[in-house]
């Protein structure tokens, strides 16, 4: 079944660039606005994920499992949601980058409630875009926009960390 | 974005200066771990190429514009949620749409989902938390989100 649905989906990414590449040679223009979405969206992420990557390797050889599990670990308090909160604030890109940011933290020993607070805080708290924001839509905006959704986001990630640690669940490596 | 390369490239610097080996075992790991996400993001980007030419931003910025503001916020929220934009566009056609007298309510929700839910990042968020978690996660920040605008919307005056 797995591999059945392995088969077809790449059959539909072979259908989907024969469609482009056709389109671009006939001059549809429906297909080449969809070529360009695709070009100009892999273009942006090319830009990020190499970055982010290397860090997330150097994360991994460095940084010690036992500070990991002091900081961010069963026994942390509550000081663990500032530092994942500022470690979210310096996230470039979006939700993308702090998957698999989220699946070293894991190894590494981190509680899942401070995982989700920073995958939701990467979301919501990154600096550089908070700063881009205020200046089109006010500083009034973006203050109340952070002081709702960050308590929201770390008591949602509360009790999803705990729901999920009484069932044992593991964030996966991403295959 | 160039304050990423300075960081990667001074932490790699830093890193192969106190110890080369380390360092070349980090950047098999980010190789490796690259590689194997990549048909995920190849998915991701293939939805968001097709959706994005179904939903362009001047269907989003008709629709948020012309509507009673309880509607805008559903609309809003609706296309935060499928859509996925980079901030560097995002926030300028909030800043166009704010100009057009589209209320903060519906922008504050269309940038929150926006940022929080990511609909066509589910191919990607599934590979590492699984369908469940992913599904559960996407759920309570929309129900974020809409708490945000109706916040933003009472403060700034446009609730009632």
């Amino acid at each position: 079944m797995k591999m059945q649905n392995k088969h077809i989906k790449a059959l539909a990414i072979a259908i989907y660039f024969v469609f482009i590449v056709s389109s671009f040679v006939i001059g549809f223009k429906p297909g080449k606005q969809i070529g360009h979405n695709f070009l100009s969206f892999s273009i942006e992420m090319l830009k990020l994920l190499p970055c982010a990557f290397i860090l997330i390797g150097l994360f991994e050889v460095w940084v010690k499992k036992e500070s990991v599990e002091k900081h961010l670990g069963k026994d942390s308090g509550a000081i663990g949601y500032v530092w994942v909160i500022l470690l979210a604030g310096t996230t470039v890109g979006g939700l993308y980058v702090a998957f698999p940011v989220a699946y070293s933290l894991f190894k590494k020993g981190a509680r899942l409630s401070f995982i989700f607070t920073y995958i939701g805080a990467s979301a919501i708290c990154r600096v550089p875009m908070t700063i881009f924001e205020s200046s089109f839509m006010g500083i009034t905006f973006s203050l109340i926009r952070l002081i709702v959704s960050i308590p929201l986001v770390i008591l949602s990630s509360v009790w999803l960390g705990n729901y999920l640690e009484k069932r044992n669940y593991r964030i996966m490596e991403g295959k | 974005m160039y304050y990423l390369y300075f960081a990667t490239g001074l932490a790699l610097l830093i890193s192969i200066i106190v110890d080369r080996k380390k360092t070349l075992t980090a950047i098999k790991i980010s190789y490796k771990k690259f590689i194997n996400i990549i048909p995920a993001f190849l998915t991701m980007l293939i939805l968001v190429s097709i959706v994005l030419f179904f939903i362009p931003d001047k269907m989003i910025s008709d629709y948020l514009g012309n509507n009673d503001k309880f509607i805008g916020v559903i609309l809003a929220s609706f296309f935060g949620s499928i859509t996925l934009m980079p901030g560097f566009i995002a926030f300028p056609l909030c800043g166009i749409l704010l100009k057009k007298g589209v209320s903060y309510m519906v922008l504050s929700a269309f940038t929150t989902t926006l940022m929080m839910v990511g609909i066509l990042t589910y191919p990607v968020e599934k590979e590492y938390f699984g369908v469940k978690v992913t599904i559960i996660r996407n759920a309570i920040s929309f129900f974020i989100a809409i708490i945000v605008a109706l916040s933003i919307g009472f403060f700034f005056g446009e609730l009632l």
